[in-house]
């Protein structure tokens, strides 16, 4: 079997990265920074992710395949949010009696 | 003996090579079918949190952040342990891999045990819609709605890491029989992906879950 | 040479092994796929005969047969069983199953054991689903909206949707199978342009498999969460969205009519070709065009849902995106057309369904812009002008793609050929019923019809009783296959490996082919569907792929 090339140091600094990441989210929960609460913690979040996918999950030295099927999971799930979220952020937008 | 059978692939396949590349790509299929389950949840999340946000921004101020925050550390360093033990996998080095794959499952039944406390203080405060709720003040409606997303949410990642601590229970056992060779170990790797996608999952249920309303 | 007599291997995989337990545990992808040709076959007369009573009922004006609920189970169970337990795994889950590895050279598909337990899961939620019809059905319609089903609904919602809960697994388990069995176990020289269309459009409804149907099991699942726990998820007075439901249920049931579709338009591809005798022209074009169909088809569901209560921003960009849709299987008609323009075309029985498959879909499919279009949607949204056009695709299309396929590939699955003039017949007697059903249908739905009411005005009755007419020489054309096929098993002809004198590697294999489906591995060195050209004088066999030991092939 292929070694992914990943040595354990690599491991032990994402892991210590993500502790880390995970702190600040939560100090930063409590700024007042209004909406950009959510992006913040959001952004946090995706980095955590990516971090995880590409070392964790060996994407990093992974296959195109394999890449894009986990990017083609991600593309899917922004089309349903994308697609419910229009609906439901632009009722009454346009001028149109009963909606 | 156990490690020799381990060399010949399946009967469909060529060589070992390609079953591994089956069983991996296959893994990550799975995975995305796990990202529309999830995102199936988190779209019916998201759209509610758009159309009430005092009410969702109540019923986060109402979770245990020292539980959520320690739960997230939890499953972090189980990532790193599952990690080593492919490493360790892969390096022929059996204590270090029966070492890490216990440790997983210690973690994975810490983050268990702190949820259920977690689902109990919920149960005594009154906040488990369907079974006892009751919630005072014009919120209630969508502080209820928070908490039904809270509970299936949770619940079905839940679900997802008792499973996954089962299998690398059954890894274990396989393991302590000397199954796994550096040659032949897709099922730890395998598992490893799932393990890994269901920490990810919860990186996103703490911010959406436990961070809201409290700047 | 060794002294031990070794016993040679069966040469079938329908003689390797006569025990019924053979058949139940087998992880032969062959015998799997016989396995859901029976159990399809029996879902397909069940929700059959929940048409028929209704199609009785529509005889008459008054509702004089069954009750206004009784009706409303009917068609409830005729949707839920049709869709889910018959054309969602019927071409993927009998022909798929069989054919795929054949078609890419290998021995079997990535998972046999996740294939035979893709049945199993197939019959627990075909368990559930006929238990909640047997007792007492379910009246929310195949759509289950909320917040009748949730809140109103006196029948057994939660034990059909958790059937169809427990049957998306099986769709989720085939398509990663699919996926992963053509990404990784083709034989060599099998590279993806050379991979027959039937593979590329199983690729892409595989596709769609796994990534809709989890949708649909969270939404099921909030639904049975809903009704058990009496919560209000969907429900308005609490504050909840039915609108959200739809969107939800919707993300993925118009992707899974993209399911039920594009295996029948990769059935027709391979039957065009055979019986042209001739290579299917832009191949390219259609092979991407399935891929196309299976992205596009995400992008659309909205257009269920334009007299729901969506936004009109929504409305309008999915509206638009339904007209793209249209592109990709107006591309692969214009194809197979041309594929047919200057061939010597044999017109038999497979053929026959095919050229039904390319009128009656696209009659379907242009009716299908009628409805993306706004203003019309309004008109005709939930009347008979819609359940004409989904039927044109749905029966005239993807069954009658299924059953030009069962033909075609009958002498290879059981070694048998069909009685060709019976099966041109049938073909004509479901050609004709077809429309005499369901075209009334596309007036009686414009003329303003509502669809789900068993009592209709009186001046809509000819128009139904020509619908009913039609529907029992359907019928007649149904039942009859299923009398020769299973007459054939004993009594037809014995066919050879190649009947139909067809390219392709299924054809290079005994019929039936041997249990790991080649002697020996095959290696494909040209491209699909090579005829020889008619121009050329030469040996016929230098078209036919070369085996490993230099032969070409039985």
């Amino acid at each position: 079997m292929a070694s992914t090339g990943i040595g354990v140091r690599a491991y032990i600094v994402t892991a210590a990265v993500l502790l880390v990441l995970t702190g600040l989210t939560i100090g930063l929960a409590f700024a007042p920074l209004g909406p950009w609460n959510t992006v913040v913690a959001l952004g946090i979040a995706a980095t955590k992710g990516l971090l995880i996918a590409l070392v964790f999950m060996h994407l990093r030295s992974g296959t195109a395949t394999t890449r894009l099927t986990a990017a083609a999971g991600l593309f899917w799930l922004a089309i349903l949010l994308a697609g419910t979220l229009d609906d439901v952020m632009t009722r009454g937008w346009l001028p149109v009696p009963g909606k | 003996m156990a490690a020799r059978a381990r060399s010949v692939p399946a009967e469909q396949y060529d060589d070992l090579e390609q079953q591994h590349r089956a069983s991996t790509f296959g893994m990550w299929v799975f995975l995305v079918t796990e990202i529309m389950l999830f995102g199936g949840m988190f779209t019916a999340y998201a759209s509610y949190r758009f159309l009430y946000p005092e009410g969702f921004a109540e019923g986060s101020r109402h979770m245990d952040l020292v539980i959520g925050g320690v739960n997230t550390g939890v499953l972090i360093v189980s990532s790193l342990t599952v990690a080593l033990a492919i490493h360790a996998a892969q390096t022929g080095h059996r204590r270090a891999l029966l070492g890490f794959l216990g440790a997983t499952i210690v973690l994975g039944l810490l983050f268990m045990n702190l949820k259920a406390v977690e689902y109990w203080h919920h149960w005594q405060d009154s906040l488990v819609p369907g079974l006892r709720f009751s919630f005072e003040g014009p919120l209630a409606h969508q502080v209820q709605l928070f908490f039904l997303f809270y509970f299936i949410m949770t619940g079905i990642h839940a679900v997802h890491l008792t499973i996954g601590v089962s299998v690398v229970a059954i890894l274990l056992i396989l393991a302590w029989r000397g199954h796994f060779t550096p040659e032949s170990h897709a099922p730890i790797e395998v598992t490893g992906l799932y393990w890994h996608f269901v920490d990810i999952v919860w990186i996103f249920l703490l911010p959406l879950l436990y961070l809201n309303g409290l700047g | 040479m060794s002294a031990v007599a070794i016993a040679p291997p069966p040469r079938t995989y329908v003689a390797n092994g006569a025990s019924i337990w053979s058949w139940l545990l087998t992880e032969d992808h062959k015998r799997i796929a016989i396995l859901y040709v029976i159990t399809i076959t029996l879902m397909f007369f069940i929700g059959g005969i929940a048409a028929t009573v209704m199609r009785v009922e529509l005889l008459t004006p008054e509702g004089d047969l069954v009750s206004s609920s009784a009706y409303n189970k009917l068609f409830t169970v005729h949707g839920v069983i049709m869709v889910w337990f018959f054309l969602i795994p019927s071409i993927p889950n009998t022909l798929g199953n069989f054919l795929i590895p054949i078609m890419i050279g290998a021995r079997d598909l990535a998972f046999p054991k996740l294939n035979l337990a893709s049945w199993y899961i197939y019959l627990f939620g075909a368990a559930f689903t006929l238990w909640a019809v047997l007792n007492g059905g379910v009246d929310t319609g195949w759509t289950f909206y909320t917040p009748y089903s949730t809140q109103s609904s006196t029948t057994h919602v939660v034990s059909t949707t958790l059937g169809i809960f427990i049957l998306g697994f099986s769709s989720i388990l085939t398509g990663l199978n699919f996926i992963v069995t053509i990404h990784t176990m083709r034989a060599p020289g099998m590279t993806w342009g050379r991979l027959p269309l039937f593979v590329w459009s199983h690729y892409a409804t595989s596709i769609i498999l796994v990534l809709a149907t989890p949708v649909l099991a969270i939404t099921l699942l909030l639904v049975a969460i809903e009704r058990v726990l009496r919560v209000g998820i969907f429900d308005p007075e609490l504050g909840g969205d039915p609108l959200l439901y739809q969107h939800m249920f919707w993300f993925y049931s118009h992707p899974a009519v993209y399911i039920m579709i594009l295996p029948g338009m990769g059935v027709v591809s391979e039957l065009i070709a055979a019986f042209a005798h001739k290579r299917v022209f832009g191949y390219s074009f259609v092979a991407a065009s399935s891929i196309a169909i299976a992205v596009l088809g995400f992008l659309v569901w909205g257009h269920h849902m334009f007299t729901a209560g969506m936004s009109v921003h929504a409305a309008l960009i999915f509206s638009l995106l339904s007209y793209l849709v249209a592109i990709p299987s107006a591309i692969k008609v214009f194809n197979w057309t041309a594929t047919l323009y200057g061939a010597s075309i044999t017109f038999d029985t497979p053929l026959l369904y095919a050229l039904g498959f390319i009128g009656l879909f696209v009659i379907g499919g242009l009716t299908g812009l009628f409805l993306a279009a706004l203003a019309v949607d309004v008109h005709v949204q939930d009347t008979y002008f819609v359940v004409a056009h989904f039927h044109y695709i749905m029966v005239g299309g993807m069954v009658t793609a299924y059953m030009g396929g069962l033909h075609y590939w009958w002498p290879k699955m059981t070694g048998r050929m069909y009685p060709e003039l019976w099966g041109k017949l049938a073909a004509l007697t479901i050609f004709l019923g077809f429309n005499l059903t369901f075209f009334p249908q596309y007036i009686v739905g414009y003329l303003g019809m509502p669809r789900r009411y068993h009592v209709y005005p009186p001046e809509y009755q000819v128009l139904n009783v020509l619908s009913t007419a039609g529907a029992s020489i359907l019928a007649v054309g149904y039942l009859l296959p299923l009398i020769y096929l299973l007459w054939s098993l004993r009594w037809g002809k014995e066919a050879g490996p190649n009947p139909w004198g067809a390219p392709g590697l299924e054809w290079q294999t005994s019929s039936p082919p041997p249990p790991h489906n080649f002697e020996t591995t095959p290696i494909v060195r040209e491209p699909p569907y090579m005829y020889p050209d008619r121009r050329v004088v030469g040996d016929p066999s230098a078209h036919r792929p070369q085996m490993r030991d230099g032969s070409h092939g039985g």
